[in-house]
């Protein structure tokens, strides 16, 4: 019924786990001293494939490093430890008006591992990365010790190495963000349905102006002239005067168990997509919600990852640039539907063109695609290097936080930068992925 | 709004419990024996709001450095409202078999020192007219057993002073809560392999503050360690020492 311990959101089956793990009170005792074994910060393990993992080494499990250590409610400006979840900063920042510059889906992630995977939200297209908000950070490394890096001078090479750097670079140890300002916890929002691909490339470039947030949900079950409907989010967060006074829900339920089986698979597929695409008389609705079910709906069910049962399943998010976008999406989409596989957590999404900071950071512009697909072994890796076939064709790229099995040619060719990347990484420090994409050069 | 002293402020679950306090803008006094621990936790609390975060250093083994400290906390905060005495060491019990200073060394800690304590902070708080003293003990005092006797004994009679106290304390505006939590995954507990009975911090920690709230006089938590050591102490000793508890 319980998880491995360490394991990440995707649940593949068959890891090793790590031989040794810290799990330090305190920031100064965050210092692994045996180097007999590679080490690796542990977040949340909210990444779904193996970056946050080191199978055979030693992880830093950052958990009871959630302290803060400064917020000025006048700028906004927030200095904490590397555990602190982005729930925490929320819970603190918004009753004094100040959001988090960029959120993922889940508010279960830990500010350094957001800032390891420089995660983007459904405002990129205005807000760019996580790490563009980023002011400064310490990181520890085994060779040099502790070391401060600011976006706009000290050890800029590591500020950029580390931003999206994977974990690989060494420890970070405090984190200070800039929060942006916000006139309540409401949100204005508007959900449109779309027929076709490029109703939602048209809305997209439509809304990219007036609205802060943007993101659609596809379904992709759909083939031929239903090929990319879906629905289409966009929001703004609700101006102070018309903020509603409704308190927020408490927690949902919770997925106890691991079903024997995936819960999403060909039989329920199609059904749950369609109901969905149907699940609203009105083509277009417009209403407040509060942000936590409009960031976080998934939040609202704990361990919803077990509904794939005990063989776990993928996520897989690439981007494509902005010029072929419409036809690379529509071959993607063609693809997974024709295979039959896929799930209903199917999201696309309009990346601007706010360059990211890090060496490693997979926004760029251009169209985001990011879906399950539940793990039913080499027909489901087959498929996703033939997604990796197209993106590479496009000259896109795939999303290293949600991967577990891209080739290392793939990912060089992502990620160009790699080999500047690599003579940052701390000589301590090492991950299962790493060891998987970089081989000998690990 | 309260002003509470919390003595061994760098437990994990006493950190928990101040959390909760600061969220409501209370104020806090912090006794700890490690000035370089103690720091980033203030620091911490004070960002989630609490009005007050003064700190102070004190290992509670000296029984001389009491009385200083008290002053220095009424001090910091004119009145003392609450306090949470959370200091304690779960010893090597093994070696408190073979030494008996160990033995003694555990006693001092988890029994003498809370005392001592408790007393000199339940006679200031007799003068002042109200208050309450939590304290936290543990489900191993409910009755002695080969695995952590020394540790178990001592927590047994720092309960019993407690409830003798409570008794004494009964028709004055002074309350004392004894917390037992059950085993928690702190620090304290690093070495010992983790399974389905271990509480997090966080659940315990909210725990001792709506017991505090509610000026209840005994929990346990989790709760269903209420039970648990009711079955434990029913066990007929024939019974009991065919176990490995
Ligand atoms: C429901 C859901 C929705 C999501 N939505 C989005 C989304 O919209 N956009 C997006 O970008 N991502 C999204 N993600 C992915 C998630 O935001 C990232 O994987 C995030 O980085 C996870 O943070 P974590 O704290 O769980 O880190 P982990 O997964 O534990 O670790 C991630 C990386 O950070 C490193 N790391 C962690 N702590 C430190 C430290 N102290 N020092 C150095 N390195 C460290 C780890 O070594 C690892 O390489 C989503 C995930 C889920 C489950
Ligand atoms: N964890 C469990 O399973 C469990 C179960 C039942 C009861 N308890 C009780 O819960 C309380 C808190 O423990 P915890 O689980 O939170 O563990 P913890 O994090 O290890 O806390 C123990 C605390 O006691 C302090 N301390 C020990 N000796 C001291 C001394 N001589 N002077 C001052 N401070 C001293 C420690 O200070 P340093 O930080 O300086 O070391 C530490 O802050 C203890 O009373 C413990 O007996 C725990």
């Amino acid at each position: 019924m319980t998880d491995a311990a360490y394991s990440s959101w995707g649940r593949l089956p068959g890891h090793e786990g790590p031989a040794r793990v810290l799990r330090p009170a305190q920031r100064a005792d965050a210092r692994p001293e045996a180097r007999d074994v590679s080490w690796l910060a542990y977040g949340c393990g909210r990444s779904y494939g193996d970056v946050p993992r080191n199978d055979g080494g030693g992880l830093i499990d950052t958990a009871a490093l959630d302290r803060f250590i400064a917020f000025d409610a006048g700028t906004g400006v927030i200095e904490c430890e590397p555990g602190v979840q982005l729930g925490d900063i929320l819970r603190l920042g918004v009753p004094a008006g100040w959001f988090l510059p960029v959120t993922p889906g889940t508010q279960f992630v830990t500010i350094a591992g957001a800032l390891a995977n420089d995660v983007h939200g459904k405002n990129h297209h205005v807000a760019g990365t996580f790490g563009a908000h980023v002011a400064a950070f310490d990181l520890w490394r085994s060779d040099v010790g502790e070391i401060h890096c600011r976006a706009d001078n000290a050890h800029r090479d590591l500020f950029a190495a580390t931003i999206g750097g994977l974990g690989l670079t060494g420890l970070i140890t405090r984190v200070q963000l800039r929060l942006k300002r916000i006139p309540g916890p409401f949100m204005d929002v508007e959900t449109i349905r779309f027929e076709t691909l490029a109703d939602f490339f048209a809305l997209s470039a439509n809304s990219a102006d007036s609205h802060e947030y943007t993101v659609a949900w596809v379904d992709c079950s759909a083939r031929g002239n239903r090929l990319g409907r879906g629905w289409f989010m966009r929001a703004n967060h609700l101006s102070g005067l018309a903020q509603p006074r409704q308190r927020p829900r408490g927690p949902g339920p919770s997925v106890f168990a691991t079903p024997p089986f995936s819960l999403v698979n060909r039989a329920t597929l199609g059904p749950l997509n369609s109901l969905y695409f149907h699940r609203r008389a009105r083509r277009r609705d417009r209403a407040a919600s509060h942000y936590q079910p409009y960031f976080y709906p998934l939040d609202a069910v704990r361990h919803w990852n077990r509904v794939y049962g005990p063989r776990g399943f993928y996520q897989y998010q690439c981007v494509v640039p902005p010029g072929d976008a419409p036809a690379v999406i529509a071959e993607l989409l063609e693809r997974i539907a024709a295979a039959g596989q896929g799930s209903f957590l199917s999201v696309l999404k309009i990346f601007g063109d706010i360059p990211s900071p890090g060496l490693l950071s997979f926004p760029r512009p251009g169209a985001t695609l990011a879906l399950d697909f539940p793990n039913r072994g080499a027909e489901t890796t087959q498929l996703l290097d033939a997604l990796d076939s197209v993106v590479r064709a496009a000259d896109g790229a795939v999303y290293p936080a949600k991967d577990a099995r891209m080739a290392p040619e793939a990912f060089r060719q992502f990620f160009p930068r790699w080999p500047q990347f690599a003579d940052q990484i701390d000589p301590a420090f090492s991950s299962t992925f790493w060891r998987r994409i970089a081989g000998e050069h690990a | 709004m309260s002003n509470i002293v919390i003595i061994g402020a760098t437990s994990a679950i006493a950190e928990r419990a101040a959390r909760r306090f600061a969220e409501r803008g209370d104020a806090l006094y912090l006794v700890a024996r490690r000035a370089d621990k103690l720091a980033p936790i203030a620091e911490d609390l004070k960002v989630r709001g609490a009005s007050q975060a003064g700190t102070h250093t004190m290992d509670a083994d000296d029984l001389d450095a009491h009385g200083a400290m008290l002053d220095a906390a009424v001090d910091a905060l004119g009145v003392i409202d609450q306090v949470l005495v959370a200091y304690g060491t779960l010893p090597d019990q093994q070696a408190c078999e073979a030494d008996p200073a160990s033995a003694v060394a555990a006693w001092h800690t988890n029994a003498v020192s809370p005392i001592a304590l408790v007393t000199a902070i339940a006679n200031r708080l007799e003068a002042q007219g109200h208050g309450l003293i939590a304290v936290i003990g543990s489900v191993a005092g409910d009755r002695g057993r080969a695995s952590n006797y020394v540790y178990g004994s001592a927590k047994a009679g720092l309960a019993a002073f407690l409830d003798g106290l409570r008794h004494r304390l009964a028709d004055t505006d002074i309350d004392i809560l004894t917390i037992k939590p059950g085993l928690v995954d702190t620090p304290m507990t690093a070495e010992i392999d983790k399974g389905p009975l271990f509480a997090d911090a966080e659940r315990v920690g909210r725990d001792i503050v709506t017991a505090m709230d509610k000026r209840r006089a005994e929990i346990y938590t989790p709760g269903f360690w209420r039970l648990i050591m009711a079955i434990i102490r029913m066990v007929p000793r024939p019974v009991f020492h065919r176990t490995k508890l």
